[in-house]
């Protein structure tokens, strides 16, 4: 995908807790990740990878706890880091067309000479042709390419994906598979939850399990990260 | 500048979505209409009475129409999660604000403007020799529902019950500018018009405080 214009980041999570009153959606958890890995959440339904993910897109402030983007060389803080997110919905409007999403999300993101950037994004996506369409007349993968797009129109360092394939058709998952490969291939670092194994989920190169918010597993190597993905006994 | 730039673009963008579907504005317009009709029938006004009766029930009409028209203000930013994506692309939440609310001015403003004419014929009011302290006050009560109603919109768009909240937040707090509204204007229809500037005076101070507070902790509003 789009050559790489930053510096390789990562992210330290420390003692993060999130309370939505009564409920302990996160407790006290601390992660490292660095700077170019590929890291899948795994866990059941509220578990808390939607907010965890949610809290490093700076969209949800934690309850107790510091989040931290650290710079690969520096090792200093970037507190002006914006990562790209792409959640369950697909954040962009129904109403407007493809372009008119992301030159309105360009534009607000003061990126330099938004047309060009979203012409050649939309080509990356395979969505050319179909520029000047109402999101609300696409497809559930093609709404999922607009959604990629949008993240990536500032060319973050810092990718979140939220269970990026639910819907997907088959061929709609090997094309999100292609996308992510060239986007972790390019040094991105990537956060991204998901449900069991797939294509995507054979990208990442560390499994992390969350269960009732805690974190309860984390590797990087084989058996145990295909355990971590099916749910079974890591 | 970022703020006002990062507004601007968001305004464009309401405009554009507003005037390519049509819903708020016809809704809104459509409401103020069958309310002035109805009234029309319960009485048969002279023009005293007319006079007397027919600002007060010009600004409910108003009132209760903008809170129709502002309820979808930030309940459709939920449809796709596009409120997260605004946030995620603004250096400052306040332009997510700016924007609605400029907005939300705008569109009461035209639909009062086009059925003022009627109000007119149908109330035996003359609005010619006064119309421009007439846009005076529109516009100031105009904004001053707007900020207060785009504000408590943020709030009612994320709670149980959504769609009851927030006429029920809206209107006690907005009856001040509704009282104020509707003195001035009333003034303004007298067989011999004056300017009531302590009622503009009013709105004006409303509009000034309640751009500020929302200035102040608009951010909040919009957290998770």
């Amino acid at each position: 995908m789009t050559p790489p214009a930053f510096s390789p980041v990562g992210l330290r999570f420390e003692n993060i807790d999130k309370r939505y009153g009564g409920l302990l959606a996160l407790r006290k958890v601390s992660l490292s990740i660095a700077p170019g890995e590929c890291v899948v959440l795994a866990g059941r339904n509220g578990s808390g990878k939607t907010t965890l993910l949610r809290i490093a897109a700076r969209l949800v402030r934690p309850s107790k706890g510091t989040l931290i983007f650290s710079g690969d060389s520096t090792g200093g803080e970037v507190d002006a880091l914006r990562p790209g997110f792409v959640a369950h919905s697909i954040m962009v409007y129904d109403e407007l067309t493809a372009e008119e999403n992301l030159l309105l999300f360009a534009r607000l993101q003061a990126i330099a000479r938004p047309e060009n950037r979203v012409g050649a994004l939309l080509q990356e996506v395979g969505l050319s042709e179909r520029r000047a369409s109402l999101v609300r007349t696409f497809s559930r993968g093609m709404r999922q390419r607009v959604a990629i797009a949008r993240a990536l129109l500032h060319e973050p360092a810092v990718l979140l994906l939220d269970e990026p394939a639910t819907g997907l058709d088959p061929q709609g998952t090997t094309w999100l598979a292609e996308a992510i490969r060239g986007l972790r291939d390019s040094g991105r670092t990537i956060l991204m939850s998901l449900h069991g194994e797939s294509d995507i989920s054979s990208l990442g190169t560390r499994a992390i399990r969350l269960d009732a918010g805690s974190v309860v597993a984390d590797t990087r190597t084989g058996a145990t990260f295909r355990s971590i993905l099916t749910f079974a006994d890591a | 500048m970022s703020l006002l730039r990062n507004a601007a673009v968001l305004l464009g963008k309401e405009l554009r979505t507003e005037f390519r579907s049509r819903e708020l504005l016809a809704t809104t317009i459509v409401f103020i209409l069958i309310v002035l009709v109805l009234f029309s029938f319960t009485f048969d006004p002279t023009s005293d009475e007319s006079r007397r009766l027919a600002p007060g029930l010009l600004w409910l009409a108003f009132l209760f129409a903008s809170s129709l028209m502002l309820q979808p203000c930030f309940l459709r930013e939920q449809h796709n999660d596009t409120l997260s994506a605004l946030r995620l692309s603004v250096s400052d939440p306040f332009a997510i604000f700016l924007a609605k609310l400029a907005a939300n001015t705008f569109f009461l403003l035209l639909a009062e403007l086009l059925l003022l004419p009627l109000f007119s014929v149908m109330y035996n009011v003359p609005v010619l020799p006064v119309l421009h302290w007439l846009l005076l006050v529109f516009f100031l009560a105009s904004l001053g529902i707007s900020i207060a109603g785009t504000a408590l919109s943020a709030i009612s768009a994320q709670a149980r019950m959504r769609e009851l909240l927030l006429p029920l937040l809206m209107l006690p707090l907005l009856t001040p500018i509704l009282v104020a509204s509707t003195e001035v204007t009333k003034a303004l229809f007298d067989r011999e018009p004056f300017v009531k500037w302590q009622g503009i005076g009013f709105l004006a101070v409303f509009d000034v405080v309640f751009l500020t507070a929302l200035w102040l902790f608009g951010e909040y509003l919009l957290e998770e």
